[in-house]
């Protein structure tokens, strides 16, 4: 199994999630936590980093979205939401977790 | 009487990751005390900071949220946002929170002080403000 990789920055500010999604490794899982959470919203500028990236899955912490007015039906679609205990399960299944900051 | 000079806050980071839109929402609320004419800028991920429906329950952080529509109470007299900023995060105005505004002594009403502004309107409000703290 592949890396774990969280991104806490948002995307418009920071370039972590498009570093992460052009240098993390096949099969990767990419966790938007705190700010990074700005990136999983449909309908923005920078939406295509996502939509238009292969071979990663893309997993969003719905408390941080929940914080930032971000509602569900919002989502860019193939990006599946996860409460603390699915973050503990990626942490589990994958081989090990880096922190993008 | 001292000169009335007018104070903009520039807002330029989302609300939680940080702690610069709780900083200066505090300064805001302090500045309050002396008379002044104040305003407030969101641009950039600032405008995330008036965006509504912000709920922490989940997140163990307070919710600083419903502080932002009083501050019609505190003396500020204008929230302007950027809309080059909104467009970019696929945020219209009805997304944001509204702020009412009312003048004790006159009475005077104002429904919702946050308007959207252009970069050209947002150029002159920076330049025609005395004095400018970033955040």
């Amino acid at each position: 199994m592949a890396d774990l990789y969280t991104v806490n920055k948002s995307p418009f500010e920071k370039n972590s999630l498009e570093a992460v999604i052009n240098l993390s490794g096949d099969g990767a899982s990419i966790l938007l936590i705190e700010d990074g959470v700005y990136g999983a919203a449909k309908g923005t500028e920078i939406e295509k980093l996502i939509s238009g990236a292969e071979g990663k899955s893309f997993y969003v912490l719905r408390s941080d979205l929940k914080a930032r007015g971000i509602a569900e039906d919002r989502v860019i679609s193939g990006i599946e939401l996860v409460d603390y205990a699915g973050f503990v399960d990626l942490v589990e299944k994958t081989d090990k977790v880096q922190a993008w900051l | 009487m001292a000169e009335i000079k007018k104070f903009m806050y520039l807002n330029r980071r989302a609300p939680y990751g940080t702690i610069y839109a709780w900083e200066s929402l505090e300064v805001v609320l302090i500045g309050a005390a002396f008379d002044q004419e104040v305003s407030l800028m969101f641009v950039d991920d600032g405008v995330y900071q008036i965006v509504k429906g912000s709920d922490t329950s989940e997140s163990d952080m307070k919710n600083f949220m419903p502080t932002y529509r009083t501050l019609g109470d505190y003396g500020v007299r204008h929230m302007f946002v950027d809309q080059a900023s909104l467009d970019a995060r696929g945020l219209t105005k009805d997304d944001l929170i509204q702020v009412e505004w009312e003048d004790w002594e006159t009475e005077e009403e104002i429904d919702n002080i946050v308007e959207a502004v252009d970069s050209q309107r947002f150029k002159e409000l920076m330049s025609q403000s005395d004095v400018v703290f970033s955040f």
